[in-house]
């Protein structure tokens, strides 16, 4: 059975009273009260006043957790692979498009093109290499409640299969009415990890991944009580175990389900 | 950097476009030069013709996978029934056992078409969507993965990627990396657009829409032509012991690059810096020469600034000795599913031996520097470039050829 084993050399979370890692840190490892509020995503300086004017909520939220995992793993932003993993993608603007078709006469031209090319999933992707002008390659995708299982394995295997260091970047922010009735998301969450091979960065913990294709492992749940709605109501958020680990410092493992198998992820010091 | 990549072969591919249903139609249309684009029907108000595939609407999928029904998987379930791909899938299954194979599927819009009717649909007073719309199993990118992963019987791990019209492409380098991590020893790869309004639209509001049918790489050509297709390839190993006892597969996959412009949104680099890089790392990859390959197979979508970007990155890269061209006035752009449709393509000109030359080109823009063919080259291929580039900037390039 194939393990794929990567250091953590960043880590970054965006999420209602989770506003970056050094601030949520102490909550995560259970040191200090968990205590959500709103906590929107700040628009992102890196990028130009222009394409800053064009981001909306989403995009905004794939970037400052995206920004902060790289700047911690301090390696140079331009120079990561990444890899941007959402279930939802950008629903607000999808949203938008859809009850514009809906409503406005389809004479009338009812998409903007800024919405078109900001509904695409591999918006916050191409904003992020905008902002850093960076040429490395880029992969998005999506799989409803298993994407983070889905995200991880990928980038995972982008590092053992290439040798290089990774941008992880997870993200989900709850869709537009009437969507969000069919597809219930609690709260804007994301979170960022940069994956290396040994030898690059100052390694904050060491990760190991497992496909297996058994089913019954349930969704993990965190230690903290006042998290676990948000672990369930949040596709990102089942990293939130994860991060927990990482925020303590010690061992764990624990398996994700993803599709009718699951992956086993191990954390060591 | 990239690092050399083992080749993989294409045990069994298959596809589905406006050209028709199965690989061997596509080829047929290709050396035919017969194109299969019409006035759009889909979307009137847009204007432009479109790549319809005949047929979608009287599709039925098995009653157990009823709740996957949309455009999208309609689609993928004509591919899936062409080619005998579903069979060699279940060869595979038996060989390796249905945990060892992942499945890695491109979309832009996977399903939306079910939105977009379901919004038409909604609560005049409440303005709920009706009770029948199905989210997860359609509008969502995991729609797609689900119901081919369920159609065929898979075990291994999914991933569906939605990088604009790089989407399909960049699955296979998803998948490469699966494979060579030993994560699985196959993967079912390939992916599905299907036309919706969104995009349509989309495109109309950039006011990239042709008003005729889309002539990449003419001097007059003044946009693209929205089509959609399906399409999936078994990839193995080249080493794997061959199961069907016979010629073996024709097709393999050599070498991928990939790169991001950090440019803009919805327009490339205007000198083709991120298509330049990712081809050269795809012949990196294959330890390929420029000069080895025998047809660029350019993402040609029949914009100004795509095409001529593409122009610039084909001469730094293979100069103009080599010929390039743009199937897109055959299929309409078919956006997620063009880099899966366009390796079927590519396969198809591999095993007939020619080059399809751009179709319909009365003159090629006289700013262009590379050898575009704007006629079928008959002649032994060995290894061909394809393009695809994305929104947000997303470049893939694949070489393809046979397998060693």
């Amino acid at each position: 059975m194939t393990v794929l084993e990567a250091n953590i050399i960043g880590v970054s979370v965006w999420g209602p009273g989770l506003e970056g890692w050094a601030a949520s840190r102490p909550v995560l490892a259970g040191e200090a009260p968990y205590e959500p509020r709103p906590s929107p995503a700040p628009p992102p300086a890196v990028l130009p006043p222009t394409e800053r004017r064009r981001t909306g909520p989403v995009a905004r939220l794939a970037l400052v957790v995206a920004q902060e995992a790289a700047a911690a793993s301090g390696l140079p932003p331009a120079s990561l692979r990444s890899v941007f993993a959402s279930s939802n993608g950008d629903g607000v603007v999808v949203g938008g498009i859809l009850d514009a078709l809906a409503t406005i006469p389809a004479e009338s031209r009812p998409v903007s093109p800024t919405q078109f090319h900001n509904s695409v999933h591999n918006a916050a992707a191409g904003y992020w290499s905008i902002a850093n002008a960076s040429a490395e390659p880029a992969t998005c995708l999506g799989l409803h409640d298993d994407t983070w299982a889905a995200g991880l394995l990928k980038a995972m295997a982008e590092v053992v299969a290439d040798a290089e260091p990774v941008l992880l970047c997870a993200y989900d922010h709850p869709l537009p009415a009437p969507l969000d009735a069919r597809r219930p998301t609690l709260a804007p969450f994301g979170l960022g990890l940069v994956l290396a091979p040994p030898g690059i960065g100052r390694p904050l913990a060491r990760l190991a991944v497992r496909y297996e294709a058994m089913a019954g492992a349930a969704p993990p749940v965190p230690r903290i009580e006042g998290l676990r709605p948000l672990a369930a109501g949040n596709a990102a958020a089942r990293a939130l175990p994860l991060l927990e680990a990482l925020a303590r410092g010690g061992a764990a493992s624990h398996f994700l389900p993803y599709g009718d198998g699951s992956l086993t992820v191990t954390l060591a010091p | 950097m990239a690092s050399r990549m083992r080749p993989l072969v294409l045990s069994a591919s298959t596809a589905v476009s406006a050209l028709g249903q199965g690989a061997a139609a596509q080829g047929e249309a290709l050396a035919a030069r017969r194109g299969g684009l019409r006035p759009n029907d889909f979307e009137p108000a847009v204007g432009g013709w479109i790549g319809r595939v005949a047929g979608v609407e009287d599709v039925t999928l098995p009653p157990e996978l009823a709740a996957y029904d949309c455009r999208n998987n309609r689609l993928a379930a004509m591919a899936l029934a062409a080619d005998g791909f579903a069979e060699a899938v279940a060869e595979a299954r038996e060989a390796y056992g249905a945990g060892r194979i992942a499945l890695i599927l491109g979309t832009s819009t996977s399903g939306i078409t079910a939105a977009e009717e379901a919004y038409r649909q909604r609560d005049p007073e409440s303005g709920t969507l009706p009770a029948g719309f199905d989210y997860g199993r359609t509008q969502d990118l995991a729609s797609l993965a689900g119901y081919v992963r369920a159609a065929l019987g898979l075990r291994g791990p999914s991933l569906v990627v939605s990088t604009a019209c790089a989407s399909s492409a960049r699955a296979f380098m998803d998948a490469a990396q699966l494979i060579q991590t030993g994560i699985c020893d196959a993967a079912v790869v390939g992916g599905a657009d299907s036309l919706c309004r969104m995009t349509l639209q989309g495109f109309a509001a950039l006011e990239l829409i042709s008003p005729t049918a889309c002539r990449p790489c003419d001097a007059a050509r003044s946009g693209i032509s929205i089509g959609e297709a399906a399409g999936f390839a078994l990839l193995e190993r080249a080493e794997a012991p061959r199961r069907d006892g016979g010629a073996g597969p024709r097709l393999a996959l050599l070498g991928a690059g990939a790169s991001s412009d950090g440019y803009h949104m919805s327009s490339p680099h205007p000198r083709g810096a991120g298509a330049i890089a990712a081809m050269r790392q795809a012949l990196a990859s294959a330890s390929l020469a420029p000069d080895a390959v025998d047809w660029v197979h350019l993402h040609g979508t029949g914009t100004r600034a795509n095409d001529a970007m593409e122009d610039m990155a084909v001469m730094a890269v293979c100069g103009a000795d080599t010929p390039c061209s743009s199937t897109k006035a055959y299929t309409g752009h078919t956006l997620g599913a063009c880099g899966i449709l366009e390796t079927v393509l590519a396969g198809q000109c591999l095993e007939r031996g020619f080059v399809a030359g751009c179709l319909d080109v009365t003159e090629p823009d006289p700013a262009f520097q590379s050898r575009v063919a704007t006629a079928n080259l008959e002649r032994p291929l060995r290894y061909v470039l394809s393009n695809s580039f994305g929104f947000g900037g997303i470049n893939c390039s694949l070489v393809l050829g046979s397998p060693p």
